[in-house]
């Protein structure tokens, strides 16, 4: 099985975000780290390839520090790498990363493709749907759980409110995975030491800007959101916050 | 002759998904801003009956999209359908609910006519004569105001809870309703669904509770947990989670609380060390009353909290406890 998975690098969950001057983006002197649909996805690609043997791909799109995601895919047991590599890829939207995606790869092979099902900074839910489109390839989305069938694969789809469903497909196809379908591995110092000796392809913007285009939409701005709700603080010690708390529950709220 | 507005609504399981009726709310709001015309459309096997129920509401027209490859749902029937819908009459602006079966197929339909989706939308603005979509970025750390820069047709989902499915207007009389039949070729529907199922045995159904405890990744380790439910039964309520403790297996599925899991509207939630990712803000927002512990003052679930506790829920929970029990006690 040969799969390709993509990959994001993200701000931190926790990292304290401020807006740049533009206001139409924040500022990049955050940490980072991968995003966390697209971790289970790589956890994914390197079970199937324990179980049926075969080649695990990562790729990414972004300025120089998205390399960290996939210097950890390879020490987790990537084979290699492609890194699209440039401050411009930051800004395209999904048609735009999925066209640059399908470019970069369009000499390869592979019989699966999959992506986390979205992203924790945009959270569009879209790249992955949008390059099987591009690809002409089946697709299904958040997916948690993949088996090789004769005919192809049967995965397992999550559905809302905790309904599923199971879908026979064939080969080759794009999944979008959904996080908890396994448990991720850590790397180990083997693994660390031998991602170095392993390919990372770079590609440039100039290769790809031919496929790409205008965006399609636009961010016009960012800002902190309107607050809709009035929120009352419970300050003090956790013993007066407790007597406070207890005394609403009972005389306002009645639950007590 | 005014731009038109085409609202997708959702079927399922030859019902109406009742969400669909908030997507309406919305394309009722931008008609009356910006003046175009509002139509439906209900794509399916055999959408007749449930086109006529959306046709009660204040539309002009209704579209009943219909083929026998329309069943079982696949995003290559739906996408081909509604591309044939939108290619004999193209409106300025597609709009459906930013349900899981609309993320599988409405990024494909809009790429295959060259278009895009501004996705999970809560709002929108017409200022000036622009329409101008909101949603939320960063897990809602920040909203962001998106526009169009495209030809028609636009498309944009709305995220469940940003309208009132109850404020869909009713029409004076029914709107007619016009049956299109589509034509899906042999081949192009490549995904075989077998029967949707319920995998939870479904222990416990949180939606009937009136009092929610639930944790989140603040909770840190699995044996924590016992600290959320001493809380919940002193308290009388039932314990949940967000994903992420779901997903570690720390609390069973039916525990989850969100878009995957139970959307619920208790008369109290109680979110311990939950940030308030979106996922998880769906399945809860509609509480009536929201108090949330958490030791980062910027988590964006103090944005729906009523009563926001900034601090560490392993010194807040246990005197929180003795209090709780104290009072039930009659002291």
């Amino acid at each position: 099985m040969k799969i390709l998975v993509c990959m994001k690098q993200v701000p931190q969950k926790d990292a304290p975000l401020k807006l740049n001057e533009t206001g139409a983006w924040i500022r990049e002197d955050v940490s980072y780290e991968v995003n966390e649909p697209d971790a289970y996805a790589l956890e994914e690609a390197l079970r199937q390839k324990e179980k049926h043997t075969g080649e695990v791909v990562v790729i990414t799109s972004g300025p120089a520090r998205a390399q960290q995601v996939l210097r950890e895919a390879l020490a987790k047991g990537a084979d290699r790498a492609i890194h699209l590599e440039d401050n411009a890829f930051v800004g395209l939207d999904a048609f735009n990363t999925a066209k640059a995606f399908a470019a970069a790869i369009k000499d390869e092979k592979f019989d699966l493709i999959f992506t986390g099902l979205q992203s924790d900074d945009y959270g569009y839910a879209q790249t992955g749907v949008i390059l099987a489109e591009l690809l002409g390839w089946p697709h299904a989305t958040i997916i948690m759980q993949i088996e090789k069938t004769d005919a192809g694969i049967r995965v397992k789809r999550e559905l809302e409110a905790g309904f599923f469903q199971f879908v026979d497909m064939p080969l080759p196809a794009v999944l979008t995975i959904q996080s908890g379908i396994n448990k991720l591995r850590y790397a180990t110092l083997i693994g660390i030491k031998q991602a170095k000796n392993k390919p990372l392809r770079k590609v440039t913007l100039a290769e790809v800007q031919s496929a790409i285009g205008e965006n399609l939409q636009k961010i016009e701005r960012l800002y902190v959101p309107q607050k809709t709700k009035k929120t009352e603080h419970i300050e003090g010690s956790p013993f007066e916050i407790a007597k406070k708390l207890v005394d609403k529950l009972r005389n306002e709220l009645r639950v007590l | 002759m005014p731009d038109t507005i085409l609202v997708v609504a959702e079927q399922r399981e030859g019902k109406l998904n009742r969400v669909s009726w908030e997507t309406i709310t919305a394309a009722q709001s931008i008609a009356a801003a910006t003046g175009w015309t509002l139509e439906a459309a209900v794509v399916g096997a055999g959408p007749t009956a449930i086109a006529a129920e959306v046709a009660a509401k204040k539309l002009a027209k209704v579209y009943a999209v219909e083929s026998p490859k329309l069943e079982p749902y696949t995003p290559d029937a739906f996408a081909a359908a509604l591309k044939q819908l939108l290619a004999t009459k193209p409106p300025k602006l597609v709009l459906m609910p930013h349900t899981y079966q609309v993320r599988d197929f409405v990024p494909k339909l809009a790429t295959a006519m060259g278009r895009t989706v501004i996705s999970d939308c809560i709002g929108f603005r017409h200022e000036n004569g622009k329409l101008v979509f909101t949603r939320q970025m960063f897990q809602g750390k920040f909203a962001a105001d998106v526009s169009f820069n495209s030809d028609a047709p636009w498309f944009a989902t709305f995220q469940n809870g940003a309208f009132r499915g109850d404020k869909a207007e009713a029409g004076a009389s029914a709107a007619p309703v016009e049956t299109v039949n589509v034509d899906i070729a042999d081949g192009v529907v490549r995904n075989q669904p077998q029967e949707v199922f319920k995998e939870a045995k479904q222990a416990v159904d949180l939606t009937q509770a009136e009092i929610i405890v639930s944790v989140g990744r603040g909770i840190k380790e699995q044996k924590n947990i016992e600290i959320a439910k001493q809380l919940a039964d002193a308290l009388g309520g039932d314990l949940a989670a967000s994903r992420p403790i779901c997903d570690s297996g720390w609390l069973p599925m039916d525990r989850q609380i969100g878009s995957s899991g139970q959307t619920v509207a208790p008369k109290l939630y109680l979110a311990l060390g939950i940030s308030g990712a979106i996922q998880h803000i769906v399945g809860m927002k509609g509480s009536r009353t929201i108090i949330a512990v958490n030791k980062d003052s910027e988590a964006p679930i103090f944005e729906i909290a009523d009563y926001a506790i900034v601090g560490n829920l392993f010194d807040i929970v246990p005197p929180l406890i003795e209090e709780v029990k104290k009072a039930k006690a009659g002291s």
